[in-house]
Protein backbone atom coordinates (compact mmCIF):
# COMPACT_ATOMS: atom_id res chain seq x y z
CA UNK A 1 0.00 0.00 0.00
CA UNK A 2 2.98 2.45 1.28
CA UNK A 3 4.91 1.38 -1.71
CA UNK A 4 1.68 2.04 -4.47
CA UNK A 5 1.41 5.62 -2.49
CA UNK A 6 5.14 6.51 -3.29
CA UNK A 7 4.98 5.49 -6.69
CA UNK A 8 1.62 7.48 -7.34
CA UNK A 9 3.75 10.70 -5.70
CA UNK A 10 6.94 9.92 -8.01
CA UNK A 11 4.96 9.68 -11.07
CA UNK A 12 3.22 13.17 -10.00
CA UNK A 13 6.81 14.94 -9.49
CA UNK A 14 7.34 13.45 -13.19
CA UNK A 15 4.47 15.31 -14.89
CA UNK A 16 4.87 18.29 -12.35
CA UNK A 17 8.82 19.41 -13.83
CA UNK A 18 10.62 19.02 -16.64
CA UNK A 19 13.50 17.19 -15.09
CA UNK A 20 13.44 13.53 -15.45
CA UNK A 21 13.97 11.30 -12.68
CA UNK A 22 16.78 9.46 -15.24
CA UNK A 23 19.13 11.09 -17.99
CA UNK A 24 19.29 7.87 -20.23
CA UNK A 25 18.66 9.98 -23.03
CA UNK A 26 18.65 13.28 -23.53
CA UNK A 27 16.04 13.61 -26.50
CA UNK A 28 12.72 15.26 -25.23
CA UNK A 29 10.14 12.33 -25.19
CA UNK A 30 7.68 12.89 -27.57
CA UNK A 31 5.21 10.11 -25.70
CA UNK A 32 4.36 10.74 -22.47
CA UNK A 33 1.90 9.26 -20.36
CA UNK A 34 -0.34 11.96 -21.01
CA UNK A 35 -0.78 11.62 -24.98
CA UNK A 36 0.36 7.47 -25.21
CA UNK A 37 -3.83 6.17 -24.56
CA UNK A 38 -4.22 8.39 -27.61
CA UNK A 39 -1.75 6.77 -29.16
CA UNK A 40 -2.55 3.28 -28.14
CA UNK A 41 -6.12 3.43 -28.56
CA UNK A 42 -5.75 5.47 -32.38
CA UNK A 43 -5.63 2.60 -34.72
CA UNK A 44 -8.73 0.56 -33.55
CA UNK A 45 -10.48 3.87 -33.47
CA UNK A 46 -9.34 4.43 -36.69
CA UNK A 47 -10.41 1.43 -38.15
CA UNK A 48 -13.63 1.39 -36.22
CA UNK A 49 -14.97 4.37 -37.27
CA UNK A 50 -13.82 3.61 -41.06
CA UNK A 51 -15.12 0.27 -41.25
CA UNK A 52 -17.88 0.05 -38.27
CA UNK A 53 -19.24 3.25 -37.52
CA UNK A 54 -19.26 4.76 -41.21
CA UNK A 55 -20.93 1.59 -43.04
CA UNK A 56 -23.39 1.39 -39.83
CA UNK A 57 -24.56 5.27 -40.53
CA UNK A 58 -24.23 5.05 -44.12
CA UNK A 59 -26.45 1.43 -44.46
CA UNK A 60 -29.09 3.36 -42.14
CA UNK A 61 -28.88 6.47 -45.17
CA UNK A 62 -29.37 3.90 -47.56
CA UNK A 63 -31.88 2.19 -46.25
CA UNK A 64 -34.17 5.57 -47.01
CA UNK A 65 -33.08 5.71 -50.92
CA UNK A 66 -34.36 3.61 -53.81
CA UNK A 67 -32.33 2.80 -56.83
CA UNK A 68 -34.06 5.04 -59.76
CA UNK A 69 -32.04 4.28 -63.26
CA UNK A 70 -28.99 3.07 -61.67
CA UNK A 71 -28.82 5.98 -58.93
CA UNK A 72 -30.13 5.82 -55.44
CA UNK A 73 -32.11 8.78 -54.30
CA UNK A 74 -33.59 9.69 -51.46
CA UNK A 75 -37.25 7.82 -51.38
CA UNK A 76 -38.26 8.53 -47.48
CA UNK A 77 -39.51 5.22 -46.19
CA UNK A 78 -40.52 3.50 -49.31
CA UNK A 79 -38.24 0.72 -48.67
CA UNK A 80 -40.03 0.13 -44.88
CA UNK A 81 -43.34 -0.04 -46.14
CA UNK A 82 -42.54 -2.69 -49.13
CA UNK A 83 -40.75 -4.39 -46.18
CA UNK A 84 -43.97 -4.35 -43.77
CA UNK A 85 -46.23 -5.52 -46.53
CA UNK A 86 -43.55 -7.92 -47.82
CA UNK A 87 -44.89 -11.73 -47.19
CA UNK A 88 -41.42 -12.98 -48.16
CA UNK A 89 -39.67 -10.85 -45.30
CA UNK A 90 -42.45 -12.44 -42.76
CA UNK A 91 -41.70 -15.85 -43.91
CA UNK A 92 -37.94 -15.23 -43.36
CA UNK A 93 -39.39 -13.45 -39.99
CA UNK A 94 -41.12 -16.33 -39.13
CA UNK A 95 -38.82 -18.97 -40.03
CA UNK A 96 -35.91 -17.52 -37.82
CA UNK A 97 -38.46 -16.92 -34.99
CA UNK A 98 -39.55 -20.50 -34.80
CA UNK A 99 -36.05 -21.46 -34.97
CA UNK A 100 -34.96 -19.48 -32.02
CA UNK A 101 -37.93 -20.75 -29.84
CA UNK A 102 -37.70 -23.93 -30.37
CA UNK A 103 -33.78 -24.59 -31.00
CA UNK A 104 -32.50 -22.09 -28.44
CA UNK A 105 -33.89 -23.88 -25.78
CA UNK A 106 -33.89 -27.38 -26.67
CA UNK A 107 -29.86 -26.29 -27.09
CA UNK A 108 -29.61 -24.95 -23.42
CA UNK A 109 -31.22 -28.20 -22.09
CA UNK A 110 -29.07 -30.40 -23.04
CA UNK A 111 -25.77 -27.50 -22.72
CA UNK A 112 -26.53 -28.31 -18.99
CA UNK A 113 -28.01 -31.61 -18.79
CA UNK A 114 -24.35 -32.84 -19.83
CA UNK A 115 -22.66 -30.09 -18.06
CA UNK A 116 -24.34 -31.32 -15.13
CA UNK A 117 -23.56 -34.69 -15.43
CA UNK A 118 -19.71 -34.06 -16.05
CA UNK A 119 -19.78 -31.96 -13.10
CA UNK A 120 -21.21 -34.72 -11.20
CA UNK A 121 -18.69 -37.10 -9.32
CA UNK A 122 -20.02 -40.30 -10.72
CA UNK A 123 -18.63 -39.35 -14.29
CA UNK A 124 -14.89 -39.84 -14.81
CA UNK A 125 -12.10 -38.83 -17.90
CA UNK A 126 -14.09 -35.55 -17.72
CA UNK A 127 -11.52 -33.82 -19.89
CA UNK A 128 -12.18 -36.44 -23.25
CA UNK A 129 -15.55 -35.83 -22.44
CA UNK A 130 -15.55 -32.27 -22.52
CA UNK A 131 -12.91 -32.14 -25.08
CA UNK A 132 -15.29 -34.64 -27.59
CA UNK A 133 -18.63 -32.58 -26.60
CA UNK A 134 -16.91 -29.26 -27.50
CA UNK A 135 -15.23 -30.68 -30.95
CA UNK A 136 -18.28 -29.40 -33.05
CA UNK A 137 -17.19 -26.22 -31.97
CA UNK A 138 -14.15 -25.77 -33.92
CA UNK A 139 -15.61 -26.73 -37.41
CA UNK A 140 -16.28 -24.00 -39.87
CA UNK A 141 -20.10 -23.07 -40.18
CA UNK A 142 -19.72 -24.28 -43.58
CA UNK A 143 -18.27 -27.43 -43.05
CA UNK A 144 -20.72 -28.67 -40.66
CA UNK A 145 -23.61 -27.93 -43.12
CA UNK A 146 -22.05 -30.15 -45.76
CA UNK A 147 -21.32 -32.78 -43.32
CA UNK A 148 -25.06 -32.65 -42.31
CA UNK A 149 -25.85 -32.13 -46.41
CA UNK A 150 -24.71 -36.00 -47.00
CA UNK A 151 -25.91 -37.30 -44.13
CA UNK A 152 -29.16 -36.28 -44.28
CA UNK A 153 -29.51 -37.03 -47.40
CA UNK A 154 -33.23 -38.82 -48.31
CA UNK A 155 -32.38 -42.02 -50.14
CA UNK A 156 -29.04 -42.49 -49.69
CA UNK A 157 -27.93 -40.47 -46.53
CA UNK A 158 -26.36 -42.41 -43.40
CA UNK A 159 -29.44 -41.08 -40.66
CA UNK A 160 -32.14 -42.33 -42.64
CA UNK A 161 -30.39 -45.55 -43.20
CA UNK A 162 -29.66 -45.83 -39.47
CA UNK A 163 -33.42 -44.87 -38.54
CA UNK A 164 -34.42 -47.63 -41.00
CA UNK A 165 -32.86 -49.88 -38.62
CA UNK A 166 -34.80 -49.20 -36.25
CA UNK A 167 -37.74 -49.41 -38.14
CA UNK A 168 -38.66 -45.79 -39.05
CA UNK A 169 -39.20 -44.93 -42.78
CA UNK A 170 -37.42 -42.47 -44.86
CA UNK A 171 -37.87 -39.23 -44.22
CA UNK A 172 -37.28 -35.86 -46.78
CA UNK A 173 -35.02 -34.24 -44.67
CA UNK A 174 -34.07 -31.27 -46.55
CA UNK A 175 -36.76 -31.50 -49.14
CA UNK A 176 -39.75 -31.09 -47.34
CA UNK A 177 -40.49 -27.48 -45.41
CA UNK A 178 -41.05 -29.11 -42.13
CA UNK A 179 -38.20 -31.08 -41.91
CA UNK A 180 -35.87 -28.44 -43.65
CA UNK A 181 -36.26 -26.47 -40.93
CA UNK A 182 -35.77 -29.45 -38.35
CA UNK A 183 -32.32 -30.32 -40.33
CA UNK A 184 -31.49 -26.78 -39.78
CA UNK A 185 -32.18 -26.99 -36.10
CA UNK A 186 -30.12 -30.03 -36.04
CA UNK A 187 -26.92 -28.76 -37.48
CA UNK A 188 -27.08 -25.74 -35.36
CA UNK A 189 -27.46 -27.69 -32.14
CA UNK A 190 -24.67 -30.04 -33.22
CA UNK A 191 -22.43 -27.37 -33.81
CA UNK A 192 -23.46 -25.00 -30.57
CA UNK A 193 -24.35 -27.77 -28.04
CA UNK A 194 -20.83 -28.28 -26.53
CA UNK A 195 -19.68 -24.58 -26.75
CA UNK A 196 -22.50 -23.71 -24.33
CA UNK A 197 -21.88 -26.57 -21.96
CA UNK A 198 -18.22 -25.91 -21.34
CA UNK A 199 -19.96 -22.15 -20.58
CA UNK A 200 -21.99 -23.74 -18.35
CA UNK A 201 -19.23 -26.22 -16.51
CA UNK A 202 -17.70 -23.66 -15.72
CA UNK A 203 -20.18 -21.96 -14.29
CA UNK A 204 -21.32 -25.14 -12.50
CA UNK A 205 -17.36 -25.51 -10.73
CA UNK A 206 -18.00 -21.91 -9.30
CA UNK A 207 -20.91 -22.73 -7.18
CA UNK A 208 -19.21 -22.89 -4.20
CA UNK A 209 -19.72 -26.75 -2.78
CA UNK A 210 -20.69 -25.56 0.97
CA UNK A 211 -24.35 -24.78 -0.34
CA UNK A 212 -24.59 -28.19 -1.31
CA UNK A 213 -23.10 -30.00 1.62
CA UNK A 214 -25.96 -27.21 3.63
CA UNK A 215 -28.63 -28.49 1.72
CA UNK A 216 -27.79 -32.38 2.27
CA UNK A 217 -27.59 -31.81 5.96
CA UNK A 218 -31.07 -30.39 5.81
CA UNK A 219 -31.93 -33.76 4.13
CA UNK A 220 -32.86 -32.04 1.02
CA UNK A 221 -32.97 -34.79 -2.39
CA UNK A 222 -30.13 -34.09 -5.51
CA UNK A 223 -33.31 -33.07 -7.17
CA UNK A 224 -34.24 -30.92 -5.11
CA UNK A 225 -30.74 -29.19 -4.75
CA UNK A 226 -30.42 -29.43 -8.62
CA UNK A 227 -33.39 -26.81 -9.01
CA UNK A 228 -33.31 -24.93 -5.69
CA UNK A 229 -29.54 -24.49 -5.69
CA UNK A 230 -28.07 -25.26 -8.95
CA UNK A 231 -30.48 -23.57 -11.82
CA UNK A 232 -30.82 -20.62 -9.76
CA UNK A 233 -26.92 -20.00 -9.37
CA UNK A 234 -26.62 -20.74 -13.03
CA UNK A 235 -29.09 -17.61 -13.66
CA UNK A 236 -25.97 -15.55 -14.72
CA UNK A 237 -24.80 -17.89 -17.39
CA UNK A 238 -28.17 -18.81 -18.63
CA UNK A 239 -28.89 -14.59 -19.58
CA UNK A 240 -25.34 -14.55 -21.46
CA UNK A 241 -25.72 -18.34 -23.78
CA UNK A 242 -29.24 -17.04 -24.19
CA UNK A 243 -28.74 -13.60 -25.54
CA UNK A 244 -26.07 -15.35 -27.15
CA UNK A 245 -27.82 -17.62 -29.12
CA UNK A 246 -30.61 -15.41 -30.00
CA UNK A 247 -28.34 -12.79 -31.42
CA UNK A 248 -26.79 -15.70 -33.29
CA UNK A 249 -29.74 -17.22 -34.15
CA UNK A 250 -31.10 -14.31 -35.65
CA UNK A 251 -27.80 -13.48 -37.77
CA UNK A 252 -28.26 -17.60 -38.64
CA UNK A 253 -27.08 -17.25 -42.24
CA UNK A 254 -24.17 -19.78 -43.33
CA UNK A 255 -26.05 -23.12 -42.50
CA UNK A 256 -29.33 -21.66 -44.50
CA UNK A 257 -27.21 -21.07 -47.12
CA UNK A 258 -25.12 -24.18 -47.58
CA UNK A 259 -27.58 -26.87 -46.19
CA UNK A 260 -30.80 -26.04 -47.51
CA UNK A 261 -30.78 -22.79 -49.30
CA UNK A 262 -33.15 -21.27 -47.80
CA UNK A 263 -35.76 -24.07 -49.49
CA UNK A 264 -37.78 -25.59 -50.48
CA UNK A 265 -40.20 -22.82 -51.25
CA UNK A 266 -38.53 -20.34 -48.88
CA UNK A 267 -39.32 -22.11 -45.73
CA UNK A 268 -35.46 -22.26 -44.45
CA UNK A 269 -35.29 -18.59 -45.49
CA UNK A 270 -33.75 -16.71 -42.72
CA UNK A 271 -33.78 -12.84 -42.05
CA UNK A 272 -29.79 -12.75 -42.85
CA UNK A 273 -30.27 -14.99 -45.80
CA UNK A 274 -32.85 -12.86 -47.51
CA UNK A 275 -30.72 -9.52 -46.50
CA UNK A 276 -27.89 -11.47 -48.72
CA UNK A 277 -30.49 -12.31 -51.98
CA UNK A 278 -31.90 -8.89 -52.11
CA UNK A 279 -27.95 -6.98 -51.43
CA UNK A 280 -26.05 -9.42 -53.63
CA UNK A 281 -28.06 -11.25 -56.11
CA UNK A 282 -30.58 -8.28 -56.67
CA UNK A 283 -28.12 -5.37 -56.17
CA UNK A 284 -30.99 -3.82 -53.98
CA UNK A 285 -28.76 -2.34 -51.69
CA UNK A 286 -31.44 0.20 -49.97
CA UNK A 287 -34.31 -2.60 -49.77
CA UNK A 288 -31.16 -5.02 -48.50
CA UNK A 289 -30.52 -1.91 -45.95
CA UNK A 290 -33.79 -1.78 -44.80
CA UNK A 291 -33.79 -5.30 -43.78
CA UNK A 292 -30.27 -4.89 -41.83
CA UNK A 293 -32.17 -2.53 -39.79
CA UNK A 294 -35.22 -4.51 -38.90
CA UNK A 295 -33.03 -6.81 -37.66
CA UNK A 296 -31.15 -4.25 -35.84
CA UNK A 297 -34.22 -3.58 -34.11
CA UNK A 298 -35.19 -6.73 -33.16
CA UNK A 299 -31.88 -7.42 -31.94
CA UNK A 300 -31.91 -4.56 -29.46
CA UNK A 301 -35.89 -4.99 -28.64
CA UNK A 302 -35.27 -8.92 -27.87
CA UNK A 303 -31.75 -7.87 -26.00
CA UNK A 304 -33.41 -5.49 -24.10
CA UNK A 305 -36.46 -7.71 -22.90
CA UNK A 306 -33.94 -10.39 -21.95
CA UNK A 307 -32.04 -8.06 -19.65
CA UNK A 308 -35.02 -6.54 -18.46
CA UNK A 309 -36.75 -9.83 -17.57
CA UNK A 310 -33.55 -11.09 -15.86
CA UNK A 311 -33.10 -8.17 -13.96
CA UNK A 312 -37.02 -7.85 -12.72
CA UNK A 313 -36.60 -11.89 -11.57
CA UNK A 314 -33.55 -10.64 -8.98
CA UNK B 1 -27.35 -47.94 -1.85
CA UNK B 2 -24.12 -49.32 -3.67
CA UNK B 3 -26.06 -51.24 -6.05
CA UNK B 4 -27.70 -48.02 -7.06
CA UNK B 5 -25.25 -46.19 -7.77
CA UNK B 6 -23.73 -48.36 -9.63
CA UNK B 7 -26.61 -48.90 -11.66
CA UNK B 8 -27.03 -44.72 -12.34
CA UNK B 9 -23.24 -44.75 -13.20
CA UNK B 10 -23.69 -47.52 -15.86
CA UNK B 11 -26.97 -45.41 -16.99
CA UNK B 12 -24.54 -42.07 -16.97
CA UNK B 13 -21.89 -43.34 -18.69
CA UNK B 14 -24.38 -44.77 -21.40
CA UNK B 15 -25.77 -41.93 -21.98
CA UNK B 16 -22.63 -39.87 -22.00
CA UNK B 17 -21.25 -42.12 -24.58
CA UNK B 18 -24.17 -41.91 -26.77
CA UNK B 19 -23.82 -38.16 -26.79
CA UNK B 20 -20.23 -38.69 -27.41
CA UNK B 21 -21.02 -40.84 -30.57
CA UNK B 22 -23.76 -38.15 -31.60
CA UNK B 23 -21.29 -35.08 -31.00
CA UNK B 24 -17.43 -36.93 -32.70
CA UNK B 25 -19.36 -39.30 -35.46
CA UNK B 26 -20.03 -36.75 -37.80
CA UNK B 27 -16.14 -36.27 -37.45
CA UNK B 28 -15.15 -39.69 -38.53
CA UNK B 29 -18.40 -39.61 -41.74
CA UNK B 30 -16.28 -37.16 -42.87
CA UNK B 31 -12.87 -38.55 -42.74
CA UNK B 32 -14.55 -41.98 -43.98
CA UNK B 33 -16.65 -40.31 -46.99
CA UNK B 34 -13.07 -38.57 -47.97
CA UNK B 35 -11.80 -41.93 -48.91
CA UNK B 36 -14.75 -42.98 -51.06
CA UNK B 37 -15.98 -41.90 -54.69
CA UNK B 38 -19.46 -40.57 -54.44
CA UNK B 39 -21.31 -43.32 -55.59
CA UNK B 40 -19.80 -45.05 -52.73
CA UNK B 41 -20.52 -42.44 -50.31
CA UNK B 42 -24.22 -43.04 -50.68
CA UNK B 43 -24.58 -46.85 -51.49
CA UNK B 44 -27.17 -48.69 -48.64
CA UNK B 45 -25.71 -50.15 -46.79
CA UNK B 46 -23.18 -47.63 -46.22
CA UNK B 47 -19.60 -48.14 -45.82
CA UNK B 48 -18.23 -47.54 -42.86
CA UNK B 49 -14.45 -48.22 -43.19
CA UNK B 50 -12.16 -45.76 -45.16
CA UNK B 51 -12.36 -47.06 -48.72
CA UNK B 52 -9.28 -46.14 -51.14
CA UNK B 53 -10.04 -43.27 -53.14
CA UNK B 54 -8.11 -40.65 -51.63
CA UNK B 55 -5.80 -39.70 -53.60
CA UNK B 56 -8.33 -39.75 -56.37
CA UNK B 57 -10.84 -37.40 -54.51
CA UNK B 58 -7.12 -35.16 -54.39
CA UNK B 59 -6.50 -35.21 -57.57
CA UNK B 60 -10.12 -33.87 -58.60
CA UNK B 61 -10.52 -31.58 -55.79
CA UNK B 62 -6.95 -30.01 -56.93
CA UNK B 63 -8.83 -29.50 -60.08
CA UNK B 64 -11.78 -28.05 -58.71
CA UNK B 65 -10.19 -25.79 -56.65
CA UNK B 66 -6.89 -25.56 -56.42
CA UNK B 67 -6.15 -26.43 -53.16
CA UNK B 68 -2.67 -25.15 -52.90
CA UNK B 69 -3.56 -21.77 -53.63
CA UNK B 70 -7.19 -21.84 -51.32
CA UNK B 71 -4.98 -22.92 -48.78
CA UNK B 72 -2.25 -20.05 -49.34
CA UNK B 73 -5.35 -17.58 -49.56
CA UNK B 74 -6.62 -18.75 -46.15
CA UNK B 75 -3.63 -18.95 -44.43
CA UNK B 76 -2.43 -15.15 -45.51
CA UNK B 77 -5.74 -13.77 -44.91
CA UNK B 78 -6.33 -15.70 -41.26
CA UNK B 79 -2.25 -15.08 -40.04
CA UNK B 80 -2.17 -11.15 -41.05
CA UNK B 81 -6.04 -10.72 -39.80
CA UNK B 82 -4.52 -12.11 -36.28
CA UNK B 83 -1.44 -10.76 -36.15
CA UNK B 84 -2.97 -7.18 -36.65
CA UNK B 85 -5.91 -7.62 -34.50
CA UNK B 86 -4.44 -8.54 -32.05
CA UNK B 87 -1.99 -6.13 -32.07
CA UNK B 88 -4.74 -3.41 -32.26
CA UNK B 89 -7.08 -5.14 -29.73
CA UNK B 90 -4.12 -5.50 -27.50
CA UNK B 91 -3.08 -1.77 -27.69
CA UNK B 92 -6.60 -0.74 -27.04
CA UNK B 93 -7.40 -2.67 -24.37
CA UNK B 94 -3.97 -1.60 -22.53
CA UNK B 95 -5.34 2.01 -23.30
CA UNK B 96 -8.75 1.32 -21.50
CA UNK B 97 -7.21 -0.54 -18.57
CA UNK B 98 -4.44 1.81 -17.51
CA UNK B 99 -5.16 5.04 -18.44
CA UNK B 100 -7.18 7.89 -17.67
CA UNK B 101 -7.81 9.84 -20.48
CA UNK B 102 -10.43 12.40 -21.51
CA UNK B 103 -13.14 10.71 -23.05
CA UNK B 104 -12.18 7.25 -22.12
CA UNK B 105 -15.66 5.91 -21.10
CA UNK B 106 -17.13 8.11 -24.50
CA UNK B 107 -14.71 5.61 -26.72
CA UNK B 108 -15.17 2.55 -25.09
CA UNK B 109 -18.95 2.68 -24.93
CA UNK B 110 -19.14 3.51 -28.47
CA UNK B 111 -16.60 0.53 -29.33
CA UNK B 112 -18.89 -1.84 -27.32
CA UNK B 113 -22.20 -0.98 -28.56
CA UNK B 114 -20.90 -2.34 -32.02
CA UNK B 115 -21.37 -6.01 -30.58
CA UNK B 116 -24.84 -5.33 -30.52
CA UNK B 117 -24.78 -4.37 -33.67
CA UNK B 118 -25.10 -7.28 -36.76
CA UNK B 119 -22.38 -7.78 -38.61
CA UNK B 120 -24.40 -7.73 -41.26
CA UNK B 121 -25.46 -4.04 -41.45
CA UNK B 122 -21.95 -3.00 -42.60
CA UNK B 123 -22.26 -5.36 -45.78
CA UNK B 124 -23.60 -2.89 -48.31
CA UNK B 125 -21.40 -0.13 -47.51
CA UNK B 126 -18.46 -2.04 -47.09
CA UNK B 127 -18.92 -3.33 -50.28
CA UNK B 128 -19.46 0.13 -51.87
CA UNK B 129 -16.15 1.46 -50.01
CA UNK B 130 -14.15 -1.98 -51.59
CA UNK B 131 -15.76 -1.29 -54.89
CA UNK B 132 -14.70 2.41 -55.35
CA UNK B 133 -11.13 1.64 -53.82
CA UNK B 134 -11.13 -0.77 -56.16
CA UNK B 135 -9.74 -3.15 -53.89
CA UNK B 136 -12.82 -5.66 -54.52
CA UNK B 137 -11.04 -9.22 -54.94
CA UNK B 138 -8.44 -8.86 -52.45
CA UNK B 139 -6.14 -10.05 -49.89
CA UNK B 140 -6.89 -6.49 -47.72
CA UNK B 141 -10.69 -6.63 -48.54
CA UNK B 142 -10.94 -9.49 -46.40
CA UNK B 143 -8.39 -8.64 -43.83
CA UNK B 144 -9.03 -5.14 -42.80
CA UNK B 145 -12.95 -4.66 -41.76
CA UNK B 146 -12.84 -6.27 -38.69
CA UNK B 147 -9.39 -5.76 -37.23
CA UNK B 148 -10.84 -3.32 -34.41
CA UNK B 149 -12.78 -6.32 -33.03
CA UNK B 150 -14.69 -4.84 -30.21
CA UNK B 151 -15.14 -7.89 -28.44
CA UNK B 152 -11.38 -8.44 -28.43
CA UNK B 153 -10.69 -5.46 -27.06
CA UNK B 154 -13.26 -5.62 -24.18
CA UNK B 155 -11.30 -9.35 -23.24
CA UNK B 156 -8.16 -7.59 -23.11
CA UNK B 157 -9.45 -4.70 -21.39
CA UNK B 158 -11.27 -7.42 -18.53
CA UNK B 159 -7.47 -9.30 -18.96
CA UNK B 160 -5.57 -5.82 -18.41
CA UNK B 161 -6.84 -5.02 -15.21
CA UNK B 162 -4.66 -8.43 -13.48
CA UNK B 163 -1.39 -6.15 -14.75
CA UNK B 164 0.10 -4.80 -12.17
CA UNK B 165 0.50 -0.82 -12.10
CA UNK B 166 4.07 -0.92 -10.14
CA UNK B 167 5.10 -2.82 -13.03
CA UNK B 168 4.62 -0.36 -15.15
CA UNK B 169 5.75 2.44 -13.18
CA UNK B 170 9.11 0.63 -12.63
CA UNK B 171 9.51 0.74 -15.88
CA UNK B 172 8.60 4.18 -16.19
CA UNK B 173 10.88 5.12 -13.17
CA UNK B 174 13.69 3.40 -15.60
CA UNK B 175 13.37 5.79 -18.36
CA UNK B 176 11.68 3.23 -20.51
CA UNK B 177 9.57 4.46 -23.09
CA UNK B 178 5.43 4.18 -23.03
CA UNK B 179 5.97 1.69 -26.33
CA UNK B 180 9.02 0.41 -25.22
CA UNK B 181 6.43 -0.93 -21.83
CA UNK B 182 4.42 -1.95 -24.00
CA UNK B 183 6.24 -4.23 -26.11
CA UNK B 184 9.01 -5.21 -23.32
CA UNK B 185 6.57 -5.24 -20.24
CA UNK B 186 2.85 -5.61 -21.23
CA UNK B 187 3.00 -8.17 -23.88
CA UNK B 188 5.29 -10.63 -22.47
CA UNK B 189 3.12 -10.84 -18.86
CA UNK B 190 0.14 -10.84 -21.01
CA UNK B 191 1.02 -14.01 -22.99
CA UNK B 192 -2.06 -16.24 -21.72
CA UNK B 193 -4.20 -13.45 -22.60
CA UNK B 194 -3.09 -12.99 -26.38
CA UNK B 195 -3.26 -16.41 -26.96
CA UNK B 196 -6.65 -16.61 -26.12
CA UNK B 197 -7.47 -13.47 -28.48
CA UNK B 198 -5.47 -14.47 -31.08
CA UNK B 199 -7.29 -18.52 -30.80
CA UNK B 200 -10.46 -16.29 -31.04
CA UNK B 201 -9.40 -14.20 -33.83
CA UNK B 202 -8.24 -16.87 -35.65
CA UNK B 203 -10.96 -19.06 -35.95
CA UNK B 204 -12.99 -16.36 -36.61
CA UNK B 205 -11.55 -15.35 -39.83
CA UNK B 206 -10.77 -18.59 -40.90
CA UNK B 207 -14.55 -20.08 -40.66
CA UNK B 208 -15.39 -16.47 -42.04
CA UNK B 209 -17.84 -16.78 -44.95
CA UNK B 210 -20.58 -14.18 -45.46
CA UNK B 211 -18.11 -11.58 -45.83
CA UNK B 212 -15.63 -13.42 -48.23
CA UNK B 213 -18.08 -14.63 -50.37
CA UNK B 214 -19.28 -11.26 -50.83
CA UNK B 215 -16.17 -9.50 -51.75
CA UNK B 216 -14.12 -12.45 -53.61
CA UNK B 217 -15.28 -13.07 -56.79
CA UNK B 218 -12.41 -15.09 -58.77
CA UNK B 219 -11.35 -18.86 -57.98
CA UNK B 220 -7.89 -17.80 -57.59
CA UNK B 221 -8.39 -15.43 -54.58
CA UNK B 222 -11.04 -18.12 -52.66
CA UNK B 223 -10.67 -18.88 -49.37
CA UNK B 224 -11.50 -22.03 -47.81
CA UNK B 225 -15.36 -21.81 -47.01
CA UNK B 226 -16.12 -19.75 -50.21
CA UNK B 227 -14.28 -23.02 -52.09
CA UNK B 228 -16.40 -25.37 -50.25
CA UNK B 229 -19.46 -23.31 -51.01
CA UNK B 230 -18.53 -23.14 -54.84
CA UNK B 231 -18.00 -27.26 -54.96
CA UNK B 232 -21.77 -27.70 -53.19
CA UNK B 233 -22.71 -24.61 -55.99
CA UNK B 234 -21.87 -26.59 -58.96
CA UNK B 235 -24.46 -28.46 -61.24
CA UNK B 236 -23.32 -32.38 -60.55
CA UNK B 237 -21.63 -32.62 -57.16
CA UNK B 238 -18.92 -34.82 -56.40
CA UNK B 239 -19.25 -35.63 -52.87
CA UNK B 240 -16.02 -37.53 -51.94
CA UNK B 241 -14.29 -34.25 -53.30
CA UNK B 242 -16.44 -31.92 -51.28
CA UNK B 243 -15.82 -34.45 -47.75
CA UNK B 244 -12.20 -34.47 -48.52
CA UNK B 245 -12.49 -30.41 -48.64
CA UNK B 246 -13.85 -30.29 -45.75
CA UNK B 247 -11.67 -32.36 -44.12
CA UNK B 248 -8.31 -30.65 -45.03
CA UNK B 249 -10.11 -27.39 -43.75
CA UNK B 250 -11.27 -28.91 -40.38
CA UNK B 251 -8.10 -31.35 -39.94
CA UNK B 252 -5.34 -28.88 -39.04
CA UNK B 253 -8.02 -26.56 -36.41
CA UNK B 254 -8.50 -30.72 -35.18
CA UNK B 255 -4.81 -30.95 -34.54
CA UNK B 256 -4.52 -27.59 -32.57
CA UNK B 257 -7.31 -28.07 -30.76
CA UNK B 258 -6.51 -31.48 -29.37
CA UNK B 259 -2.78 -29.94 -28.47
CA UNK B 260 -4.02 -26.88 -26.91
CA UNK B 261 -7.27 -27.63 -25.69
CA UNK B 262 -7.42 -25.34 -22.14
CA UNK B 263 -6.52 -22.33 -24.67
CA UNK B 264 -8.27 -23.56 -27.52
CA UNK B 265 -11.45 -23.29 -25.32
CA UNK B 266 -10.79 -20.41 -23.94
CA UNK B 267 -9.87 -19.03 -26.46
CA UNK B 268 -12.98 -19.57 -28.54
CA UNK B 269 -15.11 -18.74 -25.76
CA UNK B 270 -13.83 -15.80 -25.60
CA UNK B 271 -11.67 -15.72 -22.61
CA UNK B 272 -15.15 -15.50 -21.26
CA UNK B 273 -14.60 -18.64 -19.08
CA UNK B 274 -11.96 -18.79 -16.99
CA UNK B 275 -10.64 -21.81 -15.25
Amino acid sequence: MAQLHIQSDHQNKREGTPVKPVKASSKKKWITPQNAPYLFILPAVLFYILFTLYPVISSFIMSFKTNTDGEYVFAGLANYTRLIHDPLFYKALGNTFLILIVQVPVQLFLAVLIAVALNSQLVKFKSFFRVAYFMPAITALVASSIIFMIMLDENYGLVNYLLGLVGIEKIAWLNDPFWAKVSLMMAITWRWTGYNMVIFLAGLQNIPSSLYEAASMDGASKVKQFFYITLPQLKPIFLFTFVLSTIGTLQLFDEAFILTKGGPNNSTLTITLYLYQNGFRYFDFGYASAIAYALVAIIVVLSWIQMKVAGDRK
Amino acid sequence: MNKQTGLQKVLMYTLLLFGVILSVGPFYWMFVSATHSSGEIFKVPPNFLPGDKLLENFRNLNESIDIASVMTNSLIITLTFTFFGVLMCTMAGYAFAKFHFKGKDAIFFMLLIAIMIPYQVTLIPLFEVFAKLNWLNTYQSVVLPQLAFPFAIFLMRQNMAALPDSLLEAARVDGAGEFKIFFTVVLPTMRPALAAVAIFLFMFQWNNFIWPLVVLNTQDMYTMPVALSSLIGMSRIDYGQVMLGTTISTLPIMIFFLLLQKQFISGILGGSVKE
